[in-house]
């Protein structure tokens, strides 16, 4: 596993892992694809009806994942809202992501792995000090891809909340107890979200390496757009 | 009309004064009828009623206990740093850090910016929740009609928002939040199973460990399956006392914690103010 040398070498697995966007209009249905390198954040807007697909390339990938009225970025994902929506926790094909003001965003419509955390949130600097020790100060971490792509939004740190964590393993025992734990994601397997209105999707490809929830080694993973059929 | 003239409805307002409610601030507040053995001096004394909500800024080394005193109370309540509002309890934070879903005696809750805004000090509920939030307008209205805070159903967002303006804040400034005297239970499968309340009388003693803002919506749980909005009185005490220091069994009671209590003492000394 990587450890901590104070540097951030920005390599990176596979090939394709390029981070740019390509239109597929061959197949007669358009699409945008985007391979988001390892540790690296990303944003979009999907539109009403059209669907993201967020494919795990290498396997036990976390990927942080925010979202936003675009047209109200004061309306945003509610971890809360979505747990009592449901009943539970763990989110899997079904799953409605529901806002703060309990109004419907996305839909989950397809899911390979079965279950997906909505309690860790997001790694930061300043909790991995608390997690792990002040020594790994230095790393990057999620909260700072927030801040750096939400600011392309307009966004800044009022508008950052307890996110989804795509293919994050965070059981709870019994007694309470909870943890990030060895994933149950493996390489290739996607999953797919409806928006239920035009949305702003805020993702930050974690780059964690303190605890198993990248497998110890972050990679890429590919976000794929695809506009709404009959459109 | 007593009240036809000036001085007339002057004298009418006027003789309202000293006037009772079950459910009111008592200011000052060591007014308080029966005070804690243990508060030497109480600064914030209040019955808060069903559907409704208070707010309060309180200094470092508060302590502020919380009592559901008819059993079907829920203090639906948030944290923010006084001044610096940008740094506000963090729930995922609170559950991830300290490696538990749960809420009670010896929980901190915890900033986003790897420090501690309140210790939970004592707990006689067992029956709290940081996993499903607060109630919202649509979802009220949904189940009982209406949401609206002039409602006889408010909802715990609204009645939040209104908080929040009150000292300076917008919709923005307003994370998930934690909830007090009802709970729930976390199933194997991640389903939820709703604890509801300890029964009447319990109570929950938060310690602030920086100056905070603290906004309380005193509304049903969202989960609560009653079909009818059931929201009792909340009493809030809160007394000055001292915050965590270096040998209390708290401070050292996990490595996590420890460093918490550190990030918080160094920041505050570092800017002068402990």
């Amino acid at each position: 596993m990587s450890t901590n040398t104070g540097t951030n070498t920005g390599t990176d697995t596979g090939n394709t892992d390029t981070g740019n966007t390509d239109t597929d209009t061959a197949s007669g249905t358009p699409e945008r694809t985007t391979v988001v390198p390892a540790r690296a954040p990303w944003s979009a807007v999907v539109h009403t009806g059209e669907t993201l697909t967020i494919t795990d390339l290498h396997g036990n990938q976390a990927v942080d994942f925010l979202l936003y009225d675009a047209h109200d970025t004061s309306v945003r994902y509610s971890a809360p809202d979505t747990i009592h929506a449901q009943g539970g926790i763990f989110l899997t094909t079904g799953s409605v992501l529901m806002s703060n003001e309990h109004t419907p965003l996305m839909t989950v419509t397809a899911d390979d792995v079965g279950r997906h955390d909505t309690v860790g949130g997001a790694c930061s600097k300043e909790s991995n000090s608390l997690r792990y020790g002040h020594h790994t100060w230095s790393q990057h971490a999620c909260v700072d891809n927030f801040l750096a792509e939400g600011a392309k939004h307009g966004l800044g740190k009022r508008d950052l909340v307890s996110n989804i964590n795509w293919y994050m393993n965070v059981p709870v025992e019994k007694d309470g107890t909870l943890g990030i734990v060895d994933g149950i994601s493996a390489p290739g397997l996607s999953l797919t979200l409806r928006a239920e209105r035009d949305v702003l999707v805020l993702v930050s490809n974690c780059p964690q390496i303190n605890n198993p929830c990248n497998g110890f080694d972050p990679t890429a993973v590919r976000m794929t757009i695809t506009e709404a059929a009959g459109t | 009309m007593a009240t036809e003239t000036t001085y007339g409805a002057r004298n009418h307002a006027r003789a309202q004064e000293g006037t009772h409610a079950e459910t009111m601030p008592v200011v000052p507040a060591a007014d308080w009828p029966d005070p804690p053995p243990e508060a030497t001096h109480l600064t914030w004394a209040e019955t808060v009623a069903g559907g409704n909500y208070t707010h309060r800024t309180l200094a470092r080394g508060t302590d502020l206990r919380l009592t559901d005193p008819y059993g079907d109370a829920c203090a639906h309540v948030l944290l923010h740093v006084t001044d610096r509002p940008w740094e506000r309890l963090n729930v995922a934070d609170t559950v991830k850090v300290q490696w538990n879903a749960y809420l009670g005696e010896g929980v901190l809750l915890l900033s986003d910016q790897g420090r501690v805004l309140a210790s939970v000090v004592a707990d006689t509920s067992g029956h709290h929740d940081a996993l499903c939030g607060t109630s919202t307008l649509v979802r009220n209205t949904d189940r009982y009609g209406d949401g609206a805070p002039q409602s006889k159903s408010p909802a715990g967002r609204e009645l939040f928002k209104l908080a929040a303006a009150k000292n300076g804040l917008e919709p923005r400034d307003l994370p998930p939040s934690l909830s007090f005297f009802q709970g729930v239970r976390v199933g194997d499968d991640g389903t939820l199973d709703f604890t509801g309340s300890a029964g009447p009388g319990a109570s929950v003693t938060l310690r602030t460990e920086q100056a905070v803002t603290v906004l309380i919506a005193n509304v049903p749980h969202p989960a609560d399956p009653r079909p009818e909005y059931i929201s009792t009185a909340l009493e809030v005490l809160a007394w000055r006392s001292a915050p965590t220091a270096p040998g209390d069994p708290l401070w050292d009671a996990t490595p996590e914690g420890r460093r918490a209590f550190l990030n918080t003492a160094e920041f505050l000394t570092a800017r002068g103010s402990a």
